[in-house]
């Protein structure tokens, strides 16, 4: 890959990260509680390591954070890191955008239809 | 369709600014927002009470098999015909509360106009969990469709 400094890598790994659906679960997940990685793993018929896999590239882009709580290993969701993502702010943006296509379509016909 | 609305965030606020251009006279722009059976259809909500005039007050609906499942209100601060809207918003039994929004229609052309929108939220806080609302729905959407997969292939 080639290599346009640190933050657009940075940036780019974890648009990967998001795209993936059993990593957007996993996060969907997290978005109420912390859950330790077997908890994670018993949500999904996918293989322990293959979940373990996700969780390691969700916590390298910092899109989780590690807990330790006694042996346990908790994983929680990191919000600062998700505010930053753009992907974040996206949806809400394609709300108001749905949303803004309809009120010009509603007025076209209007308009169209005021002429006749 | 090419995005045309963009949103501007600032880092530690607790407003946002919603930009569009539409391929509308300002006119048409505005009407949008004060005539109810207009404002029904792209805000897919039922119009309760609109009155359009300084200190007025709206109130929306929406129903889903009979029950209602949203409900937003608020007042009218001020309003200037193909110029401004200045009013409160607030969903019902949702924890963002009240927002106070500044609409401001701007003509371009005979043909052409712009809305400026303001938000501002009682906090930070208040406006994260608004943005987070849509991104989470999307998130359920794709955990739905994980489970489709998963349910399939079984």
């Amino acid at each position: 890959m080639q290599s346009n400094g640190y933050i657009m890598n940075l940036r780019r790994d974890v648009f990967q990260a998001i795209s993936d659906p059993t990593r957007r679960a996993i996060l969907l997940l997290l978005t109420t509680q912390t859950m330790t990685a077997g908890a994670i793993a018993s949500n999904f018929d996918t293989a322990r390591p293959t979940v373990s896999k996700h969780l390691q590239i969700l916590t390298e882009c910092e899109l989780l954070n590690q807990q330790q709580n006694g042996r346990e290993i908790y994983y929680q969701i990191n919000a600062n890191k998700m505010k930053e993502v753009a992907d974040f702010i996206e949806p809400f943006r394609q709300m108001w955008d749905d949303r803004f296509n309809k009120l010009e379509t509603v007025m076209k016909n209007y308009q169209s239809k005021n002429k006749k | 369709m090419e995005n045309k609305t963009t949103i501007d965030i600032k880092e530690g606020k607790q407003d946002l600014l919603i930009t569009r251009e539409f391929d509308l006279p300002i006119e048409l722009l505005f009407k949008a927002y004060t005539e109810p059976e207009l404002l029904e259809q792209w805000m897919g909500t039922k119009v309760i009470k609109l009155e359009n005039r300084n200190h007025g007050s709206y109130q929306f609906e929406t129903s889903y098999n009979g029950n209602v499942v949203f409900k937003a209100n608020g007042t009218i601060h001020e309003f200037k015909p193909n110029q401004k809207i200045i009013r409160t918003f607030e969903m019902e039994n949702m924890p963002i509360g009240v927002q106070l929004e500044f609409l401001e229609f701007e003509k371009l052309t005979e043909t052409t106009s712009k809305l400026n929108m303001q938000v501002i939220y009682k906090s930070n806080e208040h406006r994260e969990l608004q943005l987070k609302m849509p991104f989470v729905n999307g998130l359920n959407m794709a955990h739905d469709r994980l489970q489709q997969i998963l349910t399939n292939k079984n």
